[in-house]
């Protein structure tokens, strides 16, 4: 296959089939969850269970300051990586065509020389948690190799994107074409990894929330 | 697979909720869990990483009710659930975990890890791989109603004395009366004062109260080690006697996991909601200080703290009851850093001090509560649960630290006003 065969087929079929995979993949893993069910709570409520979860969706973004001493590391790099991930993926303009092509729907890019460097503060963040992960003492212990892929897989579309965009190793549809696969890749593993924490993360603090909330404490 | 482990995997699949798979999905192994919990903070032994302590139930969740774990099992590439596993995990989900919940209010994806602990309990205990000593404690708590084996009579003996000494009478099965009061064994045996001091607010503050010679026992063997039907079976007690007697509010003691099963597993164990209120000691007190009922005479000049026990605080919502109350008989209260819903664990809550083979891990946890104490330097120290009370004085003394540990009921009713009945 020739650069502009890969870049028509990772645009084409390729990124149908990954689309396809996440939204569907997605749909399974919430149903999974939501079919256990959860038992209705008799104990008189203090509080709103409804609040409390809508509340601690928003309140676990920001640590008590205790936390923030004890895991400064963890919280800034991983502010740093999640805030530059949405700052790449949701704001650079070739991006954006993406979306609306998907879904109809359009907003204003930042200028490519920022996306750029997010992209560069980025991946030098996600050296930085992986350097940690495996010097760190309890997340080496947590960690499985599907730690070290997902890690992979979150890491390599921003480099293949890097590259594409100052033309780096490849003809511009091969890096193009590379980068579309490479995010292909990471689209598939969400709905069946850690990575899924990006969708069932709400329903999760909505539950830590809701028990709290019943109890009157804010969580 | 083994019959216990058999029987592990399906309670433990009985227990996987929507939240429990909401909660695994979301793990990210980030540790920060790690940093919220004082064993791992005190040993710095990576494995007692909260959510390291799920793994057996983890592994059952992966497996049973995601596509890729099922696959993956088919595969046999994610092995089963082994007896080994169950073995090795037990010292994790009983001897080092208090069930405090710190790690719930800091996992960032927002993973109630404490929650996930009490159900694979459940799985632990029904395999038989709870610690003995947990297992003796709630043996005696169903047969002699009591997990310290205190009976009637021996609370009747207790009570004479108090009101030889007291002059104060300590009404006992009385119909109709506003609070039925429920105590701990560690009360009865080892601070008995502490029913003298609520015969003496309660007089002051001209409510009516009693105690059941049917169920005075307040604690829980039952969800402590993980027996939703034995825990089910000593709230009903309590729930009879209730009836019986007609009251309108069931009082928790000065205990911490009591009102945890008794507030807010009550209902939901014995399957049906209360006819009527489950109130903390201090949420009572507190009620009675702001209808102007409670009058002290003085004020404590020492220097005094308070340590938020994790069942009746972060867990439990009474976080500013106690606050306002020390306020009533202190002008000289400091806050502890990380005090109140984020406050440290004792080290022995959730059955811990119930099991001996904890004690040592027990005692070397304390470090991080007696780092705390250091921070403020109090000259004595306020709390709300015998069972906090006791394991910090034990603390204290293995680390050669001179504090007094006060019960706030207790102080409160030192400081009355005995000249007013409000």
């Amino acid at each position: 296959m020739t650069a502009t065969e890969w870049l028509l087929w990772a645009r084409g079929p390729a990124f149908e089939i990954a689309t396809v995979i996440l939204v569907m993949g997605i749909i399974v893993r919430l149903i999974e969850i939501l079919m256990l069910g959860r038992k209705e709570n008799l104990a008189a409520p203090k509080g709103s269970a409804t609040t409390g979860g809508l509340r601690t969706i928003v309140s676990r973004s920001v640590p008590d300051s205790g936390t923030f001493q004890r895991s400064t590391f963890t919280i800034v790099a991983g502010y740093i990586f999640h805030i530059g991930l949405f700052v790449v993926i949701f704001l650079l303009a070739p991006h954006i065509l993406v979306f609306s092509k998907l879904t109809g729907l359009s907003w204003p890019a930042l200028p490519t020389t920022i996306v750029d460097a997010f992209a560069v503060i980025t991946i030098l963040a996600l050296i930085a948690v992986l350097i940690n992960r495996l010097n760190n003492k309890v997340k080496r212990y947590l960690s499985g190799p599907m730690d070290y892929i997902v890690w992979a897989l979150t890491t390599l579309p921003l480099i293949t994107g890097y590259m594409a965009f100052h033309r780096i190793g490849f003809s511009g549809p091969m890096l193009i074409a590379l980068h579309i696969m490479s995010v292909e890749l990471l689209m598939i593993a969400i709905p069946f990894t850690k990575l899924s924490h990006a969708f069932t993360l709400f329903l999760a603090r909505f539950y830590n929330g809701a028990v709290t909330g019943i109890k009157g404490v804010q969580s | 697979m083994s019959k216990a482990t058999e029987r592990a995997t399906q309670v433990f699949k009985e227990q996987i909720d929507a939240p429990t798979a909401a909660f695994f999905s979301s793990c990210v192994s980030c540790g920060m869990c790690a940093d919220a919990c004082l064993f791992y903070t005190e040993t710095g032994d990576p494995k007692y990483t909260p959510i390291n302590k799920l793994a057996p139930l983890r592994k059952v969740w992966f497996q049973e009710y995601t596509l890729t774990g099922k696959l993956l099992k088919l595969a046999g590439i994610s092995k089963p659930l082994t007896d080994q596993d169950l073995t090795d995990w037990e010292e994790l989900v009983y001897d080092s975990c208090t069930m405090c919940g710190r790690c719930s209010m800091v996992c960032p994806v927002g993973n109630d890890i404490a929650y996930m602990i009490r159900k694979m309990r459940e799985g632990f205990a029904a395999s038989g791989h709870a610690p003995e000593s947990l297992v003796g404690a709630t043996r005696r708590a169903v047969e002699i109603g009591s997990p310290m084996g205190v009976k009637l009579p021996a609370l009747q003996a207790q009570i004479r004395h108090l009101e030889e000494d007291t002059g104060l009478s300590i009404p006992m099965d009385v119909k109709g009366v506003e609070y039925l009061c429920m105590l701990s064994s560690m009360e009865i045996m080892n601070f008995p004062e502490y029913i003298g001091a609520i015969a003496k607010i309660f007089k002051h503050a001209g409510v009516s109260w009693t105690l059941s010679s049917e169920a005075f026992e307040a604690t829980n063997s039952g969800i402590q080690i993980g027996v939703s039907e034995i825990a089910a079976e000593l709230v009903q007690r309590i729930v009879d006697a209730a009836e019986k007697l007609k009251v309108n509010t069931v009082i928790s003691p000065e205990c911490g996991h009591a009102y945890t099963a008794l507030r807010w597993e009550g209902p939901n164990l014995v399957g049906k909601r209360f006819d009527f209120e489950v109130k903390h000691i201090l949420e009572v007190l507190d009620e009675l200080r702001a209808a102007g009922k409670i009058k002290t005479k003085d004020k404590m000049s020492e220097r005094l703290t308070y340590h938020d026990p994790c069942q009746i605080a972060r867990r439990g919502g009474v976080l500013e009851q106690p606050r306002k109350l020390i306020r009533e008989f202190s002008d000289n209260f400091v806050e502890m850093p990380d005090a109140g819903a984020m406050n440290w664990c004792c080290g022995a809550g959730g059955g811990v001090s119930s099991n001996e083979r904890a004690d040592e891990i027990r005692i070397k946890v304390f470090q991080r509560k007696k780092d705390q104490i250091d921070a403020v330097n109090p000259d004595a120290l306020v709390s709300a649960c015998s069972n906090c009370r006791i394991h910090i004085e034990d603390g204290l003394e293995e680390y050669h630290m001179e504090l007094p540990v006060l019960s706030l009921t207790e102080t409160l009713a030192e400081h009355l006003d005995d000249s007013v009945e409000t």
